[in-house]
């Protein structure tokens, strides 16, 4: 019982990041694959951020009246993290549009199919 | 929540209804950072996760279309896969330190000497600033590069012509007064509130990225209701392209003139006789310098995709 209350949140950060997986190599469809990959990077945000939380700690912004503050390291990693990530899935689905204008799908099998006839 | 919101995502065959729950999924995460006493981070993820990232998407299912084809043939063998890794994921997860414990391995090293120290060499209040502009000013300056790169790679792949009709109202905003109204109310307080969160971001939680997203999604909002052409009078794609490299040269120059001084390459305190106001110029500057890089890629990113918009309705006219 207190392994479970102890480590829920990383469960958590696994149980997401084998859903966004499991939409990255099950799933046809190559918009869903980005929100797939999009789930698997924000799991990985909050296995950082829970890493940085200390019970009872505050904000880390700084103040006579506080003594003990989470981990500030892990903030920063993740503040550019997400910011840098939404400038990749905009990459991905500016491919995306340029692929279904060159194969007029965006369904993997349908893709594969038209590389092979021709 | 958030783990219920995921499996939606992946029952759900309408590319729409995902975006949506896309969009849920970011604000939960952001609440989720805000419990976890990362406010730097919930601000982004609010502005990013809740707000850009979905609109990317739904203006990307404008022009590929919204329905999902069913493809039931390797889903076994991927399930099985996942479930393993998962299964050995969790193993790994007995090895790690309890949650919100303080002698965790990762609050042992550099952490404590931050929270300590950062009061007296930086001088300025919120941490997350201070190790993200200064300490590891370093590596910031590379995200930023990525992100500058991130957008010259959508602008390649989707260069957008400079329009040459006539601008008329889009249609949205022809229909709906109300609409019309009141994001002509709010667009002010959110660019303000931007800039606010920008140079306050030595004080309280903020800074480049948040603010630069926040301008981005003000101005985004401005066109989605008036239209690409009538926003690139006010903010024209040339413009942004110039901005955007600013903001990259402001940083790295910042590092140059502070070698100039005599110190090394990011290194605040020679920029000033007093350390101290050193490094507040520095982080100053240096963080207008993302926020401007971040709010112009954001913008050319969403004008690259619109203008894609407008290219396929003209086409099926």
């Amino acid at each position: 019982m207190t392994l479970l209350m102890s480590h829920y949140n990383y469960w958590i950060v696994v149980a997401l990041m084998m859903v966004g997986f499991f939409i990255v190599i099950a799933q046809g469809n190559l918009v869903k694959k980005i929100v797939g990959l999009n789930i698997f990077q924000t799991s990985v945000f909050i296995l950082y951020i829970s890493a940085g939380k200390i019970h009872g700690g505050s904000a880390p912004i700084l103040n006579d009246s506080i003594t003990v503050y989470s981990n500030p390291l892990p903030h920063v990693l993740i503040l550019t993290a997400i910011v840098v990530g939404i400038a990749t899935t905009a990459l991905g689905l500016a491919l995306v549009i340029r692929i279904n204008k060159a194969y007029g799908t965006i369904e993997e099998s349908e893709i594969q199919q038209r590389d092979h006839s021709c | 929540m958030l783990f219920a919101t995921a499996i939606g995502i992946v029952l759900s065959r309408d590319l729409i209804a995902v975006v949506m729950l896309t969009g849920i999924y970011g604000f939960l995460s952001a609440s989720f950072f805000v419990l976890m006493d990362a406010v730097d981070v919930a601000f982004t993820e609010a502005a990013v996760g809740a707000g850009i990232s979905p609109l990317l998407m739904l203006l990307t299912l404008a022009m590929v279309g919204r329905r999902e084809k069913a493809s039931r043939s390797r889903n076994f063998f991927a399930l099985m896969l996942v479930v393993i890794t998962g299964a050995l994921l969790m193993i790994g997860t007995f090895g790690m330190p309890a949650f919100g414990s303080a002698n965790a391995p990762a609050h042992m090293h550099v952490a404590p000497r931050y929270i300590e120290q950062s009061g007296t060499e930086i001088g300025i209040p919120n941490i997350v600033t201070s190790v993200l502009a200064s300490y590891r000013g370093f590596d910031t300056f590379g995200e930023v590069a990525v992100i500058f790169t991130a957008g010259i790679g959508v602008l390649s792949l989707l260069m957008l012509k400079p329009a040459q009709r006539k601008a008329p109202l889009s249609n949205v905003a022809k229909h709906h007064k109300v609409l019309r109204i009141v994001s002509k109310i709010l667009i002010p307080p959110i660019l303000l509130f931007a800039l606010y969160v920008q140079f306050h971001g030595d004080y309280g939680p903020g800074g480049g990225f948040q603010a630069g997203v926040i301008f981005a999604a003000g101005i985004i909002l401005y066109t989605m209701f008036f239209g690409v052409d009538v926003a690139q009078q006010v903010v024209s794609s040339a413009v942004l392209r110039v901005l955007a490299a600013f903001g990259v040269l402001l940083y790295g120059s910042v590092g140059l003139v502070s070698m100039l001084n005599g110190g090394e390459f990011l290194n605040y305190s020679v920029l000033a006789e007093n350390p101290l106001t050193g490094q507040h110029i520095g982080i100053l500057v240096i963080e207008l310098g993302v926020g401007i890089t971040v709010a112009a890629v954001m913008v050319m990113i969403f004008y690259c995709f619109a203008g894609q918009q407008n290219k396929k309705e003209e086409a099926e006219e």
